[in-house]
């Protein structure tokens, strides 16, 4: 399993720069809403954090088709489904869920501080949209598991997966950014959303990997 | 399995026969329709004669067919999470063709939902919409259904897109508590549940008894609809696979052709 780790995060960094995608795709949501809505630095200030969780969200769907489609093509997906009775296909599909979101949620968690300057928010703001990026990104990866496995035998799945999965990703984005305000304002509570959202990265951690492998089980018959 | 349970399937097992199905729902297909009629028909007009509300007026009569049509919007999906498991634990032949029946008629019901509610919204709440907990869920119920649409019609064959189709809709269907609750959870402008409640309904007798009928009504236009569209998958597949079996060659395909079942 942590072999099977090392080598996704190998080759998320080396082939393609999948991860790089993510970030600049990143950059670019981030960089376009201040055009969008003016260069008014208080009320950029004031909605930074649903800027960032928005931009956060859009970039991990849109990687989250890599998540299987290379293994499907070059074969891997058949061997790690045919090793299903050595090692759980749930807890293959776990492990790369989790160097997925090592390769690319993670860094979206690292860039944020920066974008978050740029967006005019206090630290205050900084870190607290950084933990609850950090808490909040495996979700969408876990989730967005369950969608790549369901779309990955379809020859142009990758818009289809971000339309199946956003559903899904709605009430973490939801309570991502409620808690968020909450460690920025006085009258909002922070940590009542903030488990909500970690409940719902365990929720996710553990549905996600048992639809998806159910998904990919049905591919090979 | 043993020999008795062999010689003697039961009910649903022996509508996995789809000519079975189909002579069962010929028959059943004009009392549903009937019974769907009589009740819609008879609970809207009733409806119309129930008593104005003392605030809202005649705009209370839009919750004749909201209502109804968020239960039904819920249902069919509640339908379509039975079907999935069917499709998934026994792989009845007959649960895909439910599914894929059943999502465009569940999306109307949410579709028609959302109109009269943001049509009731309007005088009521002086907003056509509002980012409230109800109304966003059944959006993203909306959402769930056009995605699940999408998905099966991204697939040319049906058999293989039945799996992945039944995973999404039970995925999905951890919605449905989260829809059916979020009135009694975050307390925000859409009222609480006012009929399905612990402590018994809330609302009067003379507005109660229309509703209901009409529900029930709408509930066999929903059967009826189902059955229908369930009976034009089936016949759908049989001419797919004639049409596949008359390109291998005149020799393939079979001397009559069986449409009808």
């Amino acid at each position: 399993m942590i072999a099977l780790i090392l080598r996704d995060v190998k080759l998320g960094v080396r082939a393609g720069g999948g991860a790089l995608i993510g970030i600049l795709f990143y950059l670019a949501v981030v960089t376009v809403a201040p055009f969008a809505m003016g260069p008014d630095l208080n009320l950029l200030a004031r909605i930074g954090p649903a800027i960032l969780w928005t931009g956060a969200l859009l970039a991990s769907l849109l990687g989250l088709e890599r998540l299987f489609q290379i293994d499907h093509e070059d074969g891997a997906l058949d061997l790690l489904v045919i090793a299903r009775h050595e090692t759980p296909l749930a807890l293959t599909v776990f492990a790369k869920c989790v160097a997925h979101w090592l390769v690319t949620g993670l860094p979206l968690v690292l860039v944020t501080p920066l974008l978050g300057l740029l967006l005019n928010m206090d630290a205050t703001a900084i870190g607290a949209t950084a933990l609850t990026l950090l808490v909040g990104t495996p979700a969408i990866t876990f989730i967005g598991a369950a969608g790549a496995a369901v779309a990955v035998s379809l020859p142009r799945g990758g818009l289809l997966v971000s339309v199946i999965i956003l559903p899904f990703t709605i009430p973490v984005l939801i309570f991502g950014v409620m808690a968020t305000l909450g460690a920025v304002e006085t009258f909002a509570p922070f940590l009542q959303p903030f488990t909500f959202l970690a409940a719902l990265t365990l929720f996710f951690a553990v549905l996600g990997p048992f639809a998806a492998a159910l998904a990919l089980k049905g591919l090979q018959d | 399995m043993s020999d008795a349970a062999a010689s003697k399937p039961g009910f649903w097992t022996s509508l996995a026969n789809p000519t079975r199905f189909m002579g069962l729902s010929a028959s059943m297909l004009p009392w549903l329709w009937a019974i769907a009629g009589v009740l819609t028909i008879g609970g809207l007009a009733w409806a119309w004669n129930a008593p104005q509300d003392y605030q809202q007026g005649v705009t209370v009569r839009i919750m004749y067919i909201h209502v109804p049509a968020a239960w039904l919007a819920m249902f069919a999906y509640a339908v379509m999470a039975a079907s999935a498991l069917g499709t998934l634990i026994w792989r009845h032949p007959l649960a895909d063709v439910s599914i894929r029946a059943a999502a465009p008629i569940g999306a109307a019901f949410t579709l028609i939902c959302l109109i009269t509610g943001s049509l009731w919204g309007r005088p009521m709440w002086g907003t056509w919409w509002v980012w409230d907990a109800r109304l966003t869920s059944v959006f993203v119920l909306m959402l769930m259904y056009l995605g699940i649409i999408a998905l099966q019609r991204a697939m040319d064959d049906p058999a293989k897109a039945a799996r992945p189709v039944a995973i999404l809709v039970l995925v999905g269907s951890v919605n449905i508590p989260i829809i059916k609750f979020s009135v009694d959870i975050w307390n925000t402008l859409h009222q609480p549940a006012s009929v399905i409640r612990f402590d018994g309904p809330t609302i009067h007798p003379t507005m109660l008894w229309p509703l209901l009928v009409t529900a029930i009504g709408f509930m066999g236009l929903f059967a009826a609809m189902h059955m229908l569209a369930m009976r034009n998958e089936i016949r759908r597949r049989r001419a797919a696979a004639l049409r596949r079996a008359g390109a291998r060659g005149p020799s393939a395909a079979p001397a009559t052709a069986v449409l009808e079942g």
